[in-house]
């Protein structure tokens, strides 16, 4: 398999993944910098991994 | 594409990492699950709301609190005086001499507004406290608390190497696939799959912080050493108790002035294993949520009321400061803890998925399953 084939392989499998961890990191540091609008951001960072769970459930069982 | 023989590898820490560990992590998930809201479930469990004698009147010295405080315990000297973060109450404990062994030290509360007994805690009703040692140490001390170090390192491992195996299983599926009208194998397999790639940022920090608390008591020890040695080399030769204290609200005062923007938190008299023979040792702390983890001591001479000195603590005592609210999730409000419980319930199903996988595989493999559960990275797409 070629590299660039690999490329695509792995952002495919890791791109919302990666995406997650990203929100995930943003809000568990949010919160701790400072109060008001970063904690509100931080519940949005930690949201969307919980956010993550509740599509699928919702929406991609089959 | 990774060789089948470097899968190989991976799917064998993953497995044994987790099958070591998984029963420790379920306890610890469990156990950890209550005390995220520790602070709402003390706070409902009674403790009849106390008042301050005059609230929002003057404050009494500290020297007045200490006078009270040693009135009630005779012969007794001053080890720690603390403050209650949420109302006017000032926390001093005495013992015998100066080098007094914990189980001879003496906590009594007083109101700041008032000087009067402010009545202890309740005991906690003992189940919290119970489960916050279960989660420590599992009652076992610091033996038991590195053990869960331990784990915490094993946990880390099976998350890593649980990144490397998801890749191979998701050839050829999207993300979030639950394939729920297969067989319970494969419906189990696409949860753990999914919550597990999902909850892996939120899983490695609360790890990684859990890891770093287990050795809590190693590094107050080395930042005690550290410093002391640090204060020897200063004042050499110039340890010894002092023969008149002076006046301790000075000497808070003048610390406060020499940490601008900072609260005071805790004093340590002179003597103690906090301080040196002749300073007072007044710890501060920041008020932003990042630096109010974050202690900085500052030496009055107890004699001659001279500033002596403010250290910044070192970079691993703030590295287990910062750790214990990333573990927590105590420092974002009541929705960030919510959130924390549910990362944590999906944390639990993670687990318990993991062993029933184990098992079921352990069991006489359907061939046609067998397809789906293994990694199997040169089947045809």
């Amino acid at each position: 398999m070629t590299m660039r084939r690999r490329g695509s392989l792995l952002s495919r499998t890791f791109g919302v993944p990666a995406l997650i961890a990203a929100f995930s990191s943003v809000g568990l540091i949010a919160a701790l910098i400072g109060d008001g609008a970063l904690d509100l951001l931080s519940w949005i960072g930690l949201g969307v991994p919980v956010a993550a769970i509740a599509w699928a459930v919702l929406f991609r069982r089959s | 594409m990774m060789r089948q023989g470097a899968l190989r590898a991976w799917m064998f820490v993953h497995k044994w990492t987790s099958l070591i560990s998984t029963l420790i992590l379920l306890m610890l998930f469990v156990t950890g699950l209550p005390l995220i809201f520790h602070d709402e479930i003390d706070a409902a469990l009674g403790e009849q709301q106390w008042t301050p004698a005059n609230p929002g009147g003057p404050l009494l010295s500290y020297d007045e609190i200490l006078a009270r405080a040693l009135e009630n315990r005779p012969g007794e000297v001053p080890l720690f005086m603390s403050f209650d973060i949420d109302r006017p109450v000032v926390n001093v404990t005495t013992g015998p001499t100066p080098d007094a062994a914990e189980a001879d030290m003496h906590f009594a509360s007083f109101d700041h507004t008032s000087g009067a007994l402010v009545p202890p805690h309740e005991p906690d009703g003992g189940v919290m406290h119970f489960l916050l040692q279960l989660h420590t140490d599992m009652l076992l001390g610091l033996p038991g608390m590195l053990f869960l170090g331990a784990m915490g390192v094993l946990l880390v491992a099976s998350i890593v190497s649980g990144v490397v195996v998801y890749a191979p299983f998701m050839r050829r599926h999207d993300f979030g696939v639950l394939r729920v009208s297969r067989s319970p194998r494969v419906k189990w397999l696409d949860y753990h799959n999914l919550l597990g790639i999902v909850t892996v940022a939120w899983v490695l920090v609360v790890g990684l912080t859990g890891v770093i608390n287990t050795l809590a008591t190693p590094i107050l020890d080395l930042w005690k050493y550290d410093a002391l040695r640090d204060l020897t080399a200063e004042h050499n030769g110039a340890a010894r108790t002092p023969q008149q204290a002076r006046s301790l609200h000075a000497a808070i005062l003048r610390a406060e002035a020499a940490a601008p923007g900072m609260t005071l938190q805790f004093v340590a008299f002179p003597g103690g294993s906090f301080s040196t023979d002749r300073h007072y040792a007044i710890f501060l702390h920041g008020e932003t949520p990042l630096t109010t983890h974050l202690i900085t001591p500052v030496l009055i001479d107890a004699e001659t009321g001279a500033f002596d000195g403010l250290r910044d603590m070192p970079w691993y005592a703030k590295a287990l400061s910062l750790s214990k609210p990333l573990h927590f999730g105590d420092y974002g409000g009541l929705p960030l803890k919510l959130l924390w419980a549910l990362l944590d319930l999906a944390s639990i199903v993670i687990l318990a998925s993991g062993v029933y996988l184990w098992l079921a595989k352990a069991r006489a493999l359907a061939p046609a399953e067998a397809a789906d559960e293994a990694p199997a990275p040169m089947a045809a797409e």
